[in-house]
């Protein structure tokens, strides 16, 4: 055994805290350990190649690396031992820097101590590596993209325009999402429709993409490159292929309901479509509102569609289909401001609105045709308040996080009220204004030159006075509390991650963070990974983001995707759990553990012509190698590749020593 | 239901009609309040203001000798509701706190017994055991329910929701009252000031008796003897300083809640306050 | 101002988190207590502006502004600050630490000091409140003995005022903690 030891002082991370000198100096005196060296960076070029001369000059046969997280270089340093002929599992990691650098800075002489354990035991288990290899499986070269607004629009056109095809998912009987209710965007000012009808157009017309609206994913089975996913195509009570989309049933049917896409401002039918550019342009019925449904009464739409659309006996539909690679997409909500802010009324007050209603009421194609009124009795306001971080940055009543897009879109709310109302008076109450994006500082100095009269300060409280509202706020700069008599106030609330995305986040097994968005595997580095190899993150539902931002994220995704298409086959990861099916009792305990449900009942012939027996077995694909079937397994019949229980005994006597 | 009563300092001066009406509003809804026999002060703001430590020690004997009753405790008056609750919130939340209060008071609180507002144990016999006990509706009386500061804040004693409190309302529709929406509900006072300052304090009654009218109340319900005499002696006062003419009756919801269930006004001291009530008390009847 | 003087901010900043266990250097300066404060009209600093000296470690200042004696404790800033800052338990521990440190509140703050302890006297000395006795002696030492003399007519008209008071069997006992309340803070912190 010749295995060369490699410690990183990463800067100053590790080589600050640590004495790395001396743990060279006691590494080298451990049995099978043919040399030992350091280097300021051992993930640099310089230090790479210092692995791969050491590699040749001392024959080496195992390495180890002491440095950062394997998270991070595990994957960099395996590719050096390719290069060098060796085979990359016969590499070992030993973490001193999350694991000990960083965590002992106050104590350098017990973290070098410490440091020294952790090299030794890694000494230990790469004298009891074996060399793995990887397979290739064959990927299926179509994505799923689940979520129709502007990110998924664009991950699956990007997909598509690649060459691969694309199925798109949307809950909601029209794409578009959140952009499509939008008046107009920071900072170009350019109209939200202008940008985003085309785009959905194009995705409806693209022969590589599938689109199902009114649909759900309800289940994701399978791994990387070889997903079956489950979609319920939801009743729309209306068939598409007869439907011409005349619109004669919503204009005749007699039940109206508060529009979702008006944000509550405006009405729609029970049978309607969402807004007149959506996509498809066809009708659904709402059957929880809709009067033959709950009344079991009515029928009206049946009976004037001109070419017998209707079918209220139409049911859910579940379909497979399967997919090599998955793109969340699934956007944003407004945190629900009227559960939790009393001091502005929980929603009683009429004149108190958020961004969002704003943005309808402000959209030509909204409840007021554009024109800026009081909800209550549909006056012009000649003084608007805006209060921005209402559920962000307020960790008692919302979100401790920033939600980004706020300021900005204020800055614009006050542009517009200042445009068409002559003579209004806005004022923002802000906290701070985070401009951090390309001319969106000038854009905000652009509201205020324009006559918006910002007030760093929060409000503590609204209440009505005759037909005012009066918003009780402080000027902190000044350093006096402030009144003003608002005719209408505009609630920047918080972006939540998007209604169902904890259950997508369970069908699809990917984690989400403290705040229910879904999880990158890596902020930097690897921003549109999920934690779940093939399911890929887009937008807002990573976390909160702007339209640019989200459409370069939606890039990225689909990027990922083509990537994995192109290559057309996955190298599987070989540390994944081995079965001895000799000593393996059939219990099919590991079963219940694995998360990844990827242990399978097998019937195998007995020996001696005695009846088939079952016993487990693992499959590779769907295999994320967590060992916990390794550790469960009572007749010692599981071993995890490159986490043998021989192994990790030898880490453990050697840390025991 | 029985328990352990605090009547509090007020209740034989300006307290004494809060006291009295619950005590006979309860009995009528079948609450026994047994009178914690020696209790002390709670401190009151002057108790908080001058040691956190102090506050919650003479808070804690009172807290000690009922728990020896077996019984909660119940406090009419907000201000040593919210005391007697802090306390007992700070003792079982330090373990450490507990035990050095307890060789301050020389009587040993285990933490097992409740601290809770009169108005929070009448609401919680629900709707309907006071329906059925009421023989006097309070028809054609329009009430501002007014809960102040110290029912509702801080969240870790609040008996209800901070911003918009229901409580007294329900309690009072179950009554036959018409209840009102209003601006004020837990809008400050200034009692507090108002004993040292009270110049300083009649802006906020003001407020308070300006919101109420705009409602159009007929009449302010609370539930504490400060905010009632705030609010109700200093009405004057407000009229003259400020130039207003407020005529704003101010009662107990317990002595409302007495009418309603068929008591005598006079037993439950409804003449007994500043700001002449007969009008609206006509209304009733 | 030189912030570069020397200066015991970690001290202060400690000694307040210890006293009403809140963490003030969690606070963002949004001045929402400010905005909700009935009675900050009448403060010489704002509520964020009290907290942001002791961010600073002025403890003079803070220790000395009138603000902490008029805050009406009505918890207002408490129950809405985004940050879960009991401002309410701040205020608190800054009046226990000026009555230590022997910084004296002025003009109306002196009212509250003045009010406070008389108030407390009685509860030292009787167990329990003894409202008329504590008024009068207040008014006294106020220099404006006829304060709300009209309050104490109405209330003798209305039979609302006593002139003894029950005395408590426990009075000694409560007296007894007053006492023990005192060795223990003759103990507490002093920032210098």
């Amino acid at each position: 055994m010749r295995i060369g030891v490699f410690i990183c002082w990463c800067g100053s991370n590790i080589g600050g805290v640590v004495d790395v000198p001396r743990v060279v100096e006691a590494v080298s005196a451990l049995p099978g350990v043919a040399c030992c060296s350091d280097y300021k960076y051992m993930c640099s070029e310089p230090g790479q190649e210092k692995i791969r001369r050491a590699i040749a000059e001392h024959r080496l046969d195992r390495v180890v690396v002491a440095s950062c997280s394997p998270r991070l270089h595990e994957n960099t340093f395996r590719q050096v031992l390719a290069a060098s002929g060796l085979n990359p599992y016969l590499l070992e990691m030993a973490n001193i820097r999350e694991h000990c650098a960083w965590v002992h800075q106050q104590e350098p002489a017990k973290a070098t101590a410490k440091a020294i354990d952790l090299v030794r035991r890694a000494v230990a288990k790469a004298g009891k590596l074996e060399p793995l290899h990887s397979a290739a499986i064959p990927v299926t070269r179509r994505a799923l993209v689940v979520g129709g607004g502007v990110a998924g629009m664009q991950a699956a056109l990007d997909i598509a325009e690649a060459g691969y095809q694309v199925v798109l998912v949307e809950k909601e009987p029209s794409i578009g999402g959140k952009m499509a209710m939008l008046d107009k965007t920071f900072p170009t000012l350019d109209c939200a429709a202008c940008i985003i009808t085309p785009r959905m157009a194009a995705v409806a017309r693209h022969p590589a993409i599938k689109l199902l609206t009114h649909a759900e994913v309800t289940a994701i089975n399978g791994y990387v490159g070889n997903f079956k996913i489950t979609v319920r195509q939801k009743a729309r009570s209306v068939d598409y292929d007869k439907c011409t989309g005349c619109g004669i049933c919503q204009e005749k049917c007699p039940c109206t309901v508060n529009s979702e896409y008006d944000q509550g401002l405006g009405t729609r039918k029970a049978i309607y479509v969402s807004f007149p550019q959506a996509v498809p342009n066809k009708p659904v019925i709402d059957r929880a509102h809709c009067r033959r449904f709950t009344r079991g009464k009515c029928g009206v739409c049946q009976q004037v569609c001109p070419s017998g659309a209707v079918d209220y006996a139409q049911e859910d539909v579940l379909f497979e289909e399967e997919v090599g690679a998955v793109v969340l997409a699934t956007g944003y909500d407004l945190f629900d401001w009227t559960r939790a802010y009393g001091e502005y009324g929980y929603g009683r007050y009429p004149n108190v609105i958020t961004g969002l209603q704003f943005e309808r009421m402000n959209n030509a194609n909204g409840p007021t045709g554009g024109k800026i009124r009081r909800p209550s009795d549909g006056g012009v306001p000649e003084n608007v308040v805006f209060i921005q971080c209402v559920g962000s940055r307020d960790e008692a009543k919302g979100k401790e996080y920033c939600s980004r897009v706020c300021c900005l879109y204020t800055a614009k709310q006050a542009r517009q009220v200042l445009e068409k109302i002559p003579g209004a008076k806005v004022h923002v109450f802000y906290i701070d204004v985070r401009c951090a994006g390309k001319a969106y500082e000038e854009f905000y100095q652009d509201a205020v030159a324009r006559g918006a009269c910002y007030i760093r300060g929060r409000v503590s409280k609204i209440y009505p006075t005759g037909d005012k509202l009066m918003v009780r706020g402080a000027d902190t700069l000044l350093g006096r509390p402030v009144e003003i008599e608002a005719g209408l106030v505009v609630l920047a609330t918080a972006m939540v991650p998007g209604a169902g995305g904890a259950e997508l986040a369970r069908l699809a097994g990917v984690s989400t963070g403290k705040d229910g968005f879904f999880q990158e595997i890596h902020p930097k580095l690897r921003p549109v990974e999920s934690s779940t190899a093939g399911i890929f993150l887009a937008g807002s539902c990573q976390g909160p983001r702007d339209i640019p931002d989200t459409v370069a994220h939606a890039g990225a995704a689909a990027v990922k995707v083509c990537a994995l298409f192109a290559r057309g086959e996955i190298i599987t990861e070989p540390v994944v759990a081995r079965i001895n099916e000799r000593l393996c009792t059939g219990c099919l305990a590991c079963r219940l553990v694995c998360p990844y449900r990827a242990v399978e009942p097998k019937s195998i012939p007995a020996r001696g012509g005695a009846p088939e027996r079952t016993v487990a077995v693992v499959n590779s694909g769907l295999c994320q190698g967590c060992g916990a079937c390794s550790a469960t397994c009572r007749s010692g019949a599981i071993d995890l590749a490159g986490f043998s229980n021989e192994q990790l005994l030898a880490e453990i006597s050697a840390l025991c020593h | 239901m029985q328990l352990a009563y605090y009547p509090g300092c007020s209740w034989e001066t300006s307290g004494r009609e809060y006291d009295l009406s619950a005590r006979l509003a309860g009995g009528k809804l079948g609450l026994e309040f047994i009178e914690i026999k020696d209790w002390n002060c709670c401190g009151s703001s002057a108790g908080h203001s001058t040691s956190r430590l102090l506050a919650t020690a003479l808070a804690a004997r009172n807290l000690a000798l009922a728990e020896k009753m077996g019984l909660d405790l119940t406090a009419p008056c907000a201000s040593c509701y919210q005391r007697l609750a802090l306390a007992r919130h700070d003792l079982l939340a330090d373990g450490q706190l507990r035990k050095q209060v307890n060789r301050i008071t020389g009587h040993t609180f285990h933490g097992n017994m409740r601290v809770r507002s009169i108005l929070e144990v009448v609401a919680s016999l629900g709707g309907e055991h006071i329906a059925a006990r009421v023989v006097k509706p309070l028809r054609n009386l329009k009430v501002a329910a007014y809960y102040g500061c110290l029912l509702v804040r801080p969240r870790a004693v609040q008996v209800d929701d901070p911003e918009n409190p229901q409580m007294m309302e329900k309690i009072m529709a179950v009554a036959g009252a018409e209840v009102l929406a209003w601006s004020h509900k837990t809008e400050c006072c200034g009692t507090s000031l108002a004993m040292n300052n009270d110049q300083l304090a009649l802006p906020l009654v003001a407020g308070i008796l300006e919101a109420a009218s705009l409602s159009g109340a007929d009449c302010i319900v609370c539930a504490c003897p400060l905010c009632h005499f705030n609010l109700d002696y200093r009405q004057k006062k407000v009229n003259r300083v400020l130039g207003t003419g407020y005529q704003l009756p101010v009662f107990y919801f317990t002595q409302l809640l007495g009418v309603a269930l068929g008591l005598e006004p006079g037993r439950l001291g409804l003449f007994d306050h500043f700001v002449n009530t007969k009008p609206v008390l006509q209304l009733v009847s | 101002m030189n912030l570069s003087a020397p200066s015991n901010r970690e001290c202060l900043i400690a000694l307040v988190n210890n006293e009403s266990g809140q963490q003030v250097e969690k606070c963002y300066q949004c001045g929402k207590c400010t905005a909700g404060c009935p009675v900050s009209y009448a403060f010489d600093l704002m509520p964020n502006q009290v907290i942001r000296l002791i961010q600073l470690g002025m403890k003079e200042q803070v220790l000395s502004c009138r603000s902490i004696w008029l805050c009406a404790s009505c918890a207002v800033c408490t129950a809405r600050c985004p940050r879960n800052i009991d401002l309410a338990a701040v205020m608190d521990s800054l009046r226990g630490m000026a009555r230590r440190e022997g910084v004296a509140a002025t003009g109306r703050g002196h009212n509250v000091f003045l009010f406070n302890k008389n108030f407390l006297q009685s509860i030292k000395k009787y167990g329990r409140l003894f409202e008329l006795a504590t008024m009068l002696s207040f008014n006294l030492k106020s220099g404006r003995p006829f304060r709300e003399a009209d309050a104490g007519l109405a209330m003798l008209q209305r039979g609302k005022l006593k002139f003894s008071v029950t005395r408590t069997r426990g009075q000694a006992e409560v007296a007894r903690i007053f006492e023990r309340v005192a060795a223990v803070e003759s103990g507490a912190g002093k920032c210098n």
